[in-house]
């Protein structure tokens, strides 16, 4: 059902630019990369925090506020290099399994992270409880699956 | 003599094993990219801090205490599934222009982060408050953070062979970075 649109994403003026040159397609997937990094240390330095590890002289809620500007910063550089990456390549795709498991879990991890993290991360000081340790485990269970199943995109 | 090395490196059984395996090959590679985020990740926060940039009420000492354990970790997981990856292909590695390029950046993010230790950095508890760093802790926070997107990049640039001894001609300074003399002799 989903074919035709994907068909016509490849056949987009960017995608076919994309897939016709040679160094577009590396340098676009190096800055992907490169979001990657920025997006993981956002991530990574709040969700150890509320597992009661890490920067632990600092209360998760000021933590939480000082990343959230890089955070964001990040998930832009991900979303802006990975639209054109995904035209270049819609049909390949969308017979990817990795890519679907890819795009279900994002959805999930940026709803979780905007709407439950957030909250709980704000309300959290110095000692976080077990919800606060429950939910950092899963954000960061939720981001490898996406980092992971994306990374497999390219071996499937 | 590097080259007879090399060449007999990737001849034996576990590197030809590790380079035509369906799954190894992959999960080593994935378990690199990845640890990018924790490795990659860690060092950019500490540097955003150095730079005066973030987190600027959190004392610089927090981070090069409490976070860099996890750098650390991630420096380990990346060194060892880095030299897997090169003994995959220990020859083909050699001469790529990338890797030549991004070992001699990781040698100078080596180097940068050595003298902001024995320096600056010994003086944190003067200044590890202050929102702002002292001018040599700015830039060794902007020396790294270029320094690893410099490595990130030309990484994962090493998978191309655009500029590999077998794909000529190329310019003679191409020719001269990969070492290809020592090939086409």
């Amino acid at each position: 059902m989903l074919e035709p649109f994907f068909r016509w994403c490849e056949s987009t003026l960017v995608g076919r630019a994309i897939a016709d040159s040679v160094w577009a397609f590396p340098i676009l997937e190096a800055v992907h990369l490169l979001g990657l990094c920025l997006l993981g240390g956002a991530l990574l330095v709040v969700d150890l925090r509320m597992l009661g590890v890490g920067l632990t002289g600092q209360p998760v809620s000021q933590l939480a506020r000082h990343a959230r500007p890089w955070l964001i910063a990040a998930l832009i550089v991900m979303v802006a290099t990975g639209i054109p990456l995904f035209l270049s390549e819609a049909i390949k795709a969308y017979y990817n399994t990795s890519f679907w498991v890819k795009m279900s879990t994002l959805p999930v991890a940026l709803v979780f992270t905007f709407g439950v993290r957030e909250r709980v991360a704000r309300s959290e000081g110095m000692e976080p409880g077990p919800r606060c340790k429950v939910i950092g485990a899963v954000s960061l269970a939720l981001w490898f699956t996406v980092a992971a199943a994306g990374r497999w995109i390219g071996f499937s | 003599m590097i080259e007879r090395f090399l060449e007999w490196l990737g001849e034996t059984p576990w590197s030809i094993a590790l380079l035509e395996s369906l799954y190894a090959w992959p999960l080593v590679e994935s378990t690199h990219v990845l640890t990018l985020g924790l490795f990659v990740g860690a060092t950019i926060m500490m540097d955003l801090r150095l730079t005066g940039l973030a987190f600027r009420n959190v004392p610089v000492q927090s981070f090069t205490g409490r976070l860099l354990p996890w750098t650390h970790a991630g420096f380990i997981i990346m060194t060892v599934t880095g030299l897997l990856l090169f003994y995959s292909q220990p020859l083909r590695y050699y001469h790529n222009v990338f890797f030549r390029v991004k070992v001699l950046v990781m040698i100078a993010a080596g180097i940068n982060a050595f003298v902001f230790h024995r320096g600056a950095h010994r003086r944190a508890s003067e200044w590890g408050d202050d929102a702002i760093p002292p001018r040599a802790a700015r830039i060794a926070g902007t020396v790294s953070l270029t320094a690893w997107a410099l490595v990130v990049v030309t990484g994962r640039l090493i998978a191309y062979n655009w500029f590999d001894c077998d794909i000529q001609p190329q310019p003679g300074w191409v020719n001269w970075l990969a070492g290809c003399e020592a090939v086409t002799e």
